[in-house]
């Protein structure tokens, strides 16, 4: 079983935060996994992205050309990679940010509020990233959401007083994903 | 042992340090400044020492003067960085100088760009002036990107010789995760730095020979080194070969890219297999002279224009026909790319 998701937005809004901490909860679980940063002279309000691969076997091309799932942030990337998503792929949808609805009809969506509800039910905007994780992997499985958060307090010592907020975005995101299934 | 999720260019440097490098000299160079980075932080807590040196020349020389008093030392850079440092890895050749040296590949000729390339095939494995080789070493994984830099400091201790990680862009750039086993703390005779002659002769560390005869009989004792590393030193993978009408020939990113396209055309039911040299050199020529009236057509696949094609057009000497596919510029093969160029062949082999 391989899942892989491409996660994009723009500089700021923590997508490769939130594709290292997927990595790293798919390790801690004992799967097979990598993350794979887009790099390079990335503009201001441009997109940036990385593709995390999650694996019960060795992972072979780190490179996705179609992945399974898309996690888009802003419009650009989800002008820029819904088109690339395999048929019956997930496709997550930052509707704060994004004035459009998905364009194929062929794949799964789930559209997220993030930064509205980041700032009403988290009260932090920058949770936004948090509840996307949490709609992906409660939509697909790929990580527990255990696993999830002990990943985020890994990450986060000496930061543990914002540990409930980022928990709390990842059960509102597993929610919001299932009042959609 | 505990796994963690590292960025390839910083799990590099950290295996650098276990495997007991207290020294390192860079300048910097896209994309593999996590190296340096991470090294300006980390070896002062082993009690090493950094320098961003003030070029890439210098940093080579730097490198130098370390190995000759007797201290494990690397440094690092990416394509154009390593064309400057060709230099003094020659001159660590000829006074037979253990140095670890880390080039993560980006595309060219000149500047090119910064994204990942292996159009340093040619300039790792026929490097800089005079004659010599560097003993170069090719991941195609984090987790071996770091057990290689651990065998890599062995390995130029043991020989006297430049060691070289070759790794494209992408293994510099991306996280997976790696255990770090324990150091082989294998003992080096180490007699010949100079540390200081109270009491002994002087050691002389040097690559100027002025008389002829010494010159040529100094390049025969250096092939002699170079022919125990063809001996004894050869690295490869095999994939599914085992009845493989057609084979790839791919190292690093290009290899892992190639066997996801193995995989699914054996979906399809074409009997096709890899071919992935870990050592390009020694390169392991007997890993593909052996299929010599087995594999029918071998394809090999590079982000180049074709370099390391040469040596396996070399290796099986025109027994086997020998066909191309590569990405450049910063342009990386997809796996249905490659898988495509199978599909054609297995049409090919079968009329």
């Amino acid at each position: 079983m391989q899942y892989d998701v491409i996660i994009a937005g723009f500089g700021g809004q923590g997508v490769m935060l939130i594709g290292q901490l997927l990595s790293n909860a798919a390790m801690m679980q004992g799967s097979r996994t990598v993350w794979m940063p887009s790099y390079g002279p990335e503009m201001r309000g441009g997109t940036a992205n990385c593709t995390i691969i999650v694996s019960d076997e060795e992972i072979g091309s780190p490179v996705v050309p179609h992945p399974h799932a898309v996690i888009a942030m802003n419009r650009p990337s989800l002008d820029k990679f819904e088109p690339l998503l395999q048929p019956g792929g997930l496709l997550i949808i930052n509707a704060s940010l994004i004035d459009r609805k998905a364009a194929r009809d062929d794949v799964d969506v789930i559209y997220v509020d993030a930064n509205r509800l980041a700032e009403a039910e988290i009260g932090s905007a920058k949770s936004a990233n948090m509840i996307m994780l949490g709609a992906y992997i409660g939509r697909t499985g790929a990580a527990t959401p255990e696993i999830v958060k002990s990943a985020i307090a890994k990450k986060m010592v000496g930061k543990e007083k914002f540990l409930p907020a980022n928990e709390a975005a990842i059960d509102l995101g597993m929610k919001i994903a299932a009042e959609q299934a | 042992m505990e796994k963690l999720l590292m960025k390839g260019s910083e799990a590099i440097a950290e295996a650098a340090v276990r495997a007991g490098c207290k020294l390192f000299f860079g300048y910097p160079i896209t994309p593999q400044n996590e190296i340096p980075e991470y090294m300006s932080k980390r070896l002062f807590q082993v009690g090493g020492a950094f320098v961003q040196a003030e070029s890439e020349v210098a940093a080579s020389n730097m490198i130098y003067g370390s190995a000759a008093v007797g201290e494990r030392v690397m440094t690092s850079s990416s394509s154009p960085g390593m064309a400057l440092k060709q230099e003094a890895i020659s001159y660590c050749a000829g006074a037979e100088l253990p140095v670890v040296i880390v080039n993560i590949m980006r595309g060219g000729p000149g500047l090119g760009g910064i994204q990942p390339s292996q159009s340093d095939y040619w300039q790792a494995t026929k490097p800089g002036h005079g004659d010599f080789h560097s003993l170069v070493l090719a991941p195609a994984s984090i987790q071996e990107a770091v057990d290689l830099v651990m065998d890599a400091f062995d390995l130029a201790d043991q020989y006297r010789n430049p060691v070289l990680i070759l790794a494209d862009g992408l293994i510099g750039q991306m996280m997976e995760p790696v255990t770090f086993r324990q150091p082989t703390e294998r003992v080096f005779d180490k007699s010949w730095a100079v540390t200081g002659c109270v009491d002994r002769k002087p050691n002389i560390v040097n690559s100027l020979f002025l008389q002829p005869q010494d010159l040529e009989d100094h390049n025969h004792k250096l092939f002699r080194k170079y022919a125990q590393m063809e001996r004894e030193e050869v690295r490869v993978e095999e994939y599914l070969m085992d009845d493989a009408e057609l084979a790839i020939a791919a190292y690093g990113t290009t290899a892992r890219i190639a066997r996801t396209a193995v995989d699914a055309a054996r979906t399809e039911g074409i009997k096709v297999g890899l071919i992935r040299p870990i050592t390009l050199f020694p390169f392991p020529k007997a890993a593909f002279e052996r299929y010599v009236g087995q594999v029918k057509v071998l394809l090999d696949v590079e982000m180049s224009m074709g370099q390391m094609i040469e040596d396996v057009r070399l290796a099986v000497h025109d027994r086997i026909p020998v066909r191309f596919y590569g990405r450049v510029g910063g342009m990386v093969p997809s796996p249905g790319e490659i898988l495509d160029q199978i599909r054609t062949l297995a049409q090919e082999v079968s009329q």
